[in-house]
């Protein structure tokens, strides 16, 4: 997927002036928080405790993670997994290709996965001349539309319902049914024939757990329980930053996870995979780990933590800048707070400078994040790396050094103020190019009080001496 | 400069309970604006003149939580690597209060036993950097809500972002003013005739918004409001 990052002012103006998307996405986030909500008892010590519990099992993880990473590796290999690391989306995509050929695939079902959006792996299976289809069905109704998902859980989150059934209606031949479930139902029926057909079953994970070397996943369809046990081969793609130490801080994750990205206690299907079965299922499973820039973010201590991420899509859910423009304004993989973090961080600020200012700092998303991820510190600290690595715009920079030395002053600052004030009696804003021109677009200005408070404070002040004496 | 009349009722209400208040004519402007755009040598800066207009003080009280954010949680950041002055920041920091948290955590009153001339219905806007910054809770909420005369109604999404957010409503406005119509059906569907909230900033986004939609609905500043009463009072 091409990083369309850079052109983030344009992509949201589009979805604002379209309309439906931010109508679509609204709706469902705010449903969405409102859950997570209650779940998550948000707001009471005992959800508290819950984040803070979380926060610090992936902590523990990422201190720990290159040890832990050793002993998944061990654990995973004795329960029959064959364990492969890929340093960059190309090894990751290699690897995957390598393992259909040694089994002769040319069918494939999937079942969601944002790495694998991440390294565009269903383009290079497609190129390879391998069958590939997505079995969750908000991925699924993607694939044929051609479209990306938008949402890191509800990936078909900017279509309302009836946008939903006219593409079923056009893409899948369904007749026109009213009921949502029952255009599920449809949906299924044609699903099963793909999943007995599939040769081999791709996933993601949620989780993978160190001390007994398990894969963990989280689904709501049972499509990656489908897609794990029925091919012959299965292959699970996972980052490096998804490992916990043990099962106990699996536990603790795998309730905030659900609860703060669906509100679900817990998600309909819950799996720890073992690795293979004794009586049936799948013959080989692989476990790739994918690096793919996730070490490079580790070694800089200020984004370690972005590493903690689980993946709920609280931050988008809540976020007022996600909900206004849907997840393709971000012009990648990952939209929302912790997309606008780290998609410059994996795919570096050159592609992606509007991103970090996409934030008006409001905090919601920190406050929502069951591992208290610091996403606004980290939105500041890549704000300050653009004006660093000189992807600052010229006219603010220049403006910020005499803003600077006009704060400096305070004979200055008044008289700044003075000026400002002449100039807006004058009408300067409607012939000086101002920086407000874009503000002034939507919002009237309320324009400068004939006296200052400086001016109104010295009055107070002299009158209240006066009176003492 | 836009709201000079908001400083001049958070004096008044100091006074009022016999507070000494004193107004360092040093102070310019505590350095968000550069450092939320990145450009933290500036930021620097203008953080070190309120240093120097603050040195003497022992309380600094500020209406807005967005400034008293910036004082308690940022300048650490940007002295990090400087013990002597960020020693110095550390203790401004902890004597720095937002206004409605000065009155109710910092001096313990909860009722400032004032009346609005007229009864008057509010509804309030929580500002996102007191709110989630600074944990302000319910203190300008309590301090209206015993104000005689004033009645405290809802505002669905109260505690959602106006998306004004400083340099972010000029950078990206459309994006911006997204956020601000959503703010401001809200508004239009609350049953206050006036929006009482925290800070100056979200004050102008809203107004602004409002204004140019033509509505009868205002936002005003909590100060000012209380400041009201304080006439009645009398």
């Amino acid at each position: 997927m091409d990083v369309q990052s850079n052109n983030f002012i344009g992509l949201a103006e589009i979805a604002i002036e379209q309309g439906t998307i931010p109508q679509a996405v609204s709706q469902g986030t705010r449903m969405a928080n409102g859950r997570r909500m209650v779940a998550m008892s948000a707001g009471t010590e005992h959800g508290e405790a819950m984040r803070q519990q979380a926060a610090y099992a992936k902590r523990y993880a990422l201190q720990h993670l290159a040890d832990l990473l050793e002993e998944a590796e061990e654990r995973l290999t004795e329960n029959g997994f064959t364990v492969l690391w890929a340093e960059t989306a190309e090894e990751a995509r290699q690897h995957v290709l390598a393992i259909a050929q040694r089994h002769h695939i040319t069918r494939v079902a999937k079942s969601k996965s944002m790495v694998t959006e991440e390294i565009a792996l269903n383009d290079a299976l497609i190129e390879a001349q391998i069958e590939v289809v997505e079995t969750d069905l908000g991925e699924y109704l993607l694939q044929i539309n051609n479209e990306a998902p938008s949402h890191i859980v509800i990936p078909v989150i900017h279509k309302s319902k009836d946008e939903v059934r006219a593409l079923m209606q056009d893409k899948m031949g369904m007749p026109y049914i009213e009921d949502a479930s029952e255009m599920v139902a449809f949906a299924r029926q044609r699903m099963r024939k793909t999943f007995l057909e599939a040769e081999m079953g791709i996933t993601g994970g949620n989780f993978v757990i160190a001390e007994t070397g398990s894969l963990c996943l989280a689904t709501n369809e049972g499509n990656g329980r489908m897609v794990t046990t029925l091919p012959r081969v299965q292959v699970s793609l996972i980052g490096i930053e998804k490992i916990v130490a043990t099962v106990e801080d699996y536990a603790t994750l795998a309730q905030v996870l659900p609860r703060s990205g669906t509100g679900q206690n817990l998600t309909v299907y819950t799996n720890i995979l073992n690795g293979l079965s004794v009586d049936g299922g799948a013959e080989h499973q692989y476990l790739i780990f994918v690096d793919n820039g996730r070490s490079r973010i580790y070694a800089d201590s200020r984004y370690t933590e972005a590493l903690a991420c689980l993946r709920c899509g609280a931050c988008l859910n809540t976020c007022p800048v996600y909900r206004s423009t849907g997840g393709h304004a971000y012009g990648w993989v990952y939209g929302g707070p912790i997309g606008a973090v780290v998609s410059p961080l994996l795919k570096g600020l050159d592609q992606t400078t509007p991103l970090p200012n996409a934030s008006s700092l409001c905090g919601s998303c920190k406050q929502v994040c069951p591992v208290d991820i610091d996403i606004p510190r980290m939105l500041l600290d890549l704000r300050h790396d653009i004006i660093t690595q000189h992807h600052g715009e010229f006219l603010i920079s220049a403006s910020m050094k005499v803003w600077e030395q006009v704060n400096r002053s305070p004979q200055l600052f008044e008289l700044g103020g003075k000026m400002a004030q002449l100039g807006l009696q004058m009408g300067a804003d409607e012939w000086v190019p101002n920086p407000l021109g874009d503000w002034k677009a939507y919002r009237d200005f309320p324009g400068f009080a004939p006296q200052s408070f400086r001016a109104q404070w010295r009055k107070h002040h002299k009158e209240n001496k006066h009176e003492q004496q | 400069m836009i709201y000079p009349q908001t400083g001049m009722s958070v004096v008044k209400i100091l006074e009022h309970l016999n507070v000494e208040v004193d107004f360092p004519s040093a102070q310019t402007c505590c350095g968000q604006p550069a450092f939320n755009s990145g450009y933290r040598p500036e930021a620097r800066g203008v953080a070190l003149q309120f240093m120097r207009a603050f040195k003497d003080a022992q309380v600094i009280v500020t209406p807005s939580g967005s400034c008293a954010a910036m004082v308690r949680h940022e300048y650490a950041t940007l002295f990090a690597d400087d013990p002597v002055r960020l020693a110095e920041v550390q203790r401004l920091a902890s004597i720095t209060w937002e206004f409605t948290e000065f009155l109710v955590d910092g001096l313990g009153i909860t009722d400032l036993a004032l009346r609005l001339p007229q009864p008057q219905s509010f509804a309030f806007h929580d500002a996102c950097h007191g709110l989630r910054l600074l944990g302000l809770g319910n203190a300008a909420r309590t301090l209206l809500g015993n104000t005689e005369n004033a009645t405290v109604c809802d505002l669905t999404e109260c505690d959602v972002c106006c998306g004004f957010g400083g340099l972010f409503s000029v950078k990206m406005p459309n994006v911006s003013n997204a956020m601000l119509q959503t703010k401001i059906n809200h508004i239009e569907a609350s049953s206050a005739p006036t929006i009482v909230t925290g800070d100056a900033s979200c004050l102008t986004q809203m107004n602004g918004g409002l204004s140019r939609k033509g509505s009868d609905k205002r936002v005003r500043h909590i100060a000012d409001v209380l400041a009201e009463g304080l006439e009645g009072a009398e």
